[in-house]
């Protein structure tokens, strides 16, 4: 039985009927739909229990805050992270992002280096630029060779004693490029140099291993893996949290304060100021138990077998170029391609009048769109319940593309 | 062939069809006074608006080029052509509902961005572009 025979009906949008067609949703790596398990965990949240956490001495508050850090023991046992205190709550992939640049900046120095790749998302590259302007540190970016992949010969080549940061994506939301972690991680450390892995695209759509990969920093958002917006994770290596300051400051993240100074809390409070994403940490433990249940593997499996049957199908298209790695290739859940002729805003709108939601643009990656030599692609995404019959409208539907302006 | 509307008829007018397909003032215009370029931010798109405008304040010509989609190139073939030939003040007071007044499409307010960019583009033109 194929995954989406089970997964379809716990999704009660795909009911929807847009421009008179059945909705064929292939826009998950922008935001993924919910299952009715998130939904109805969050609703329950807000009627049964909701109150504020770790500071309320009511039942409610314990309630609420034991159901918090039950969503920090989920996600610690589904990244395969060491330790539970090695698992941050954050609004987000940008926002967790942001946190390390803000954080990792107040060490760096005039001369530091920060290196990123020409795949990133404008969230693992504005707030790099930012800290570099603030520190007088230096920012460079690893080229992609022909085929998407990352140049490591150019890699060896830009990592100096110089070097503090090292920042790359696990998989790009445009090429579906999967990036070696493991292999940037061992040259990163061989320069002494904190890494930082953008999981937001691999996470959704694979098994990740925090103990395997051996980052220092990983971080996702829950929205593109079937939970809410407004929460993410930023895992990071006991060793180097334990080693920063605080890069933001509020409640929570204190034990005692005065007027001039304060004492840290521990780990991992100390790097969540404020009142948590609470209901969303409820929704992502059920998301994470939805993928569970499912395997992280089947999931893999399901995807690829789609992504390889969009890839094929496109390129025996006329016209259609697709963009990324070759299809012999293992990759993520992401295809971008163009239509000869066709600007990607056209091509979207024209296959939103067939139900299809595919997205189009830049994919917040405009120095890849610049490498690649243009403004935007358009762009198939694939999730759990997306099935091979949807893979064939929109083959169809494409191919009738061309004429259709 | 079937003779079913095809996805395009029901989304773009015919006049932003025949404006993708053949733009009447597409490409560069040599010895313009007045050049500016602006991006949409949601998606990347980029129009290059060129102005001849005479000292008498007079647009003498008007061209465009850019990586933009059918809407924006038609919003910008149409304020070119509006512009062509009219003066500098007329070029100011172009408003969106004159260009929409031509497109005759019903535009999505996801995609007004695609018709207001060229008119951003004229009004740098015409304010801070070289020469006017
Ligand atoms: C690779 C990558 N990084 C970062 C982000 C930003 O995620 P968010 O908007 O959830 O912060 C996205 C998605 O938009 C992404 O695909």
């Amino acid at each position: 039985m194929k995954l989406n025979e089970h997964t379809r009906g716990d999704f009660p949008i795909l009911q929807r009927i847009v421009s008179g067609h059945p909705l064929v949703y292939l826009d998950s790596g922008a935001s993924s739909q919910k299952p009715r398990a998130v939904i109805e965990a969050m609703s329950e949240y807000y009627e049964r229990s909701h109150a504020n956490v770790h500071r309320s001495i009511h039942t409610l508050g314990e309630e609420a805050t034991e159901l918090y850090e039950l969503a920090r023991d989920a996600v610690h046992r589904f990244i395969g992270a060491a330790s539970r205190e090695e698992v941050v709550f954050t609004r987000g992939t940008t926002d967790g992002l942001g946190l390390i640049a803000e954080t990792i900046g107040r060490t760096l120095k005039k001369g530091d280096e920060i290196l990123v790749t020409e795949l990133e998302h404008h969230s693992n590259l504005i707030p790099w630029q930012l800290v570099a302007r603030d520190r007088g540190a230096a920012l460079k970016a690893v080229p992609i060779l022909a085929d998407g992949s990352l140049d490591l010969a150019a890699l060896d080549r830009l990592l100096t004693a110089r070097t503090r940061v090292v920042a790359f994506t696990h998989v790009s939301n445009v090429l579906g490029t999967i990036t070696p972690v493991v292999e940037i991680v061992r040259r990163a450390r061989s320069v002494n140099a904190i890494t930082v892995v953008d999981g937001a695209q691999a996470v959704p759509h694979m098994r990740v291993d925090m103990s395997a990969l051996g980052c220092d920093f990983y971080v996702f958002s829950g929205h593109k893996m079937l939970g809410p917006t407004g929460i993410g994770v930023m895992y990071g290596r006991r060793p180097v949290l334990d080693s920063l300051e605080p890069g933001r400051g509020g409640s929570e993240m204190i034990k005692e304060v005065w007027i001039d100074r304060a004492q840290w809390n521990d780990l991992p409070w100390r790097f969540e100021p404020g009142t948590p994403p609470i209901a969303e940490a409820v929704g992502l433990t059920a998301a994470i138990g939805y993928l569970e249940k499912l395997g992280m593997d089947r999931v893999a499996e399901h995807e690829r077998a789609l992504t390889r049957r969009t890839i094929e199908g496109l390129a025996a298209i006329p016209g259609v170029k697709v963009y990324g790695p070759p299809v012999a290739v293992e990759r993520g859940a992401v295809v971008a391609f163009a239509v000869e002729g066709l600007h990607p805003h056209d091509v979207a709108a024209l296959l939103d009048a067939e139900g299809i939601a595919v997205r189009a643009g830049h994919h917040c990656a405009m120095p890849l769109m610049r490498r690649l030599g243009v403004v935007g692609t358009s762009r198939a995404t694939f999730s759990v319940f997306n099935s091979p019959e949807e893979v064939s409208l929109l083959l169809a539907a494409v191919a009738g593309l061309r004429s259709s302006l | 062939m079937s003779q079913a509307p095809s996805a395009a008829n029901s989304i773009y007018s015919d006049v932003i069809r025949e404006r993708w397909r053949r733009p009447r003032h597409r490409g560069d215009l040599p010895g313009a006074t007045a050049v500016a370029e602006d991006v949409n931010p949601l998606c990347g798109d980029r129009v290059r608006l060129m102005l001849t405008v005479e000292p008498q304040g007079r647009i003498a010509a008007a061209r465009f080029v850019g990586d933009s989609c059918a809407i924006c190139t038609a919003s910008a073939d149409v304020i070119a052509e509006l512009v062509s030939g009219r003066s500098r003040s007329d070029a100011v007071a172009l408003d969106v509902a004159d260009v929409l007044a031509v497109l005759q499409s019903e535009i999505r307010p996801t995609r007004m961005r695609c018709v207001t960019l060229p008119l951003t583009v004229l009004a740098k033109a015409l304010n801070g572009g070289q020469g006017s």
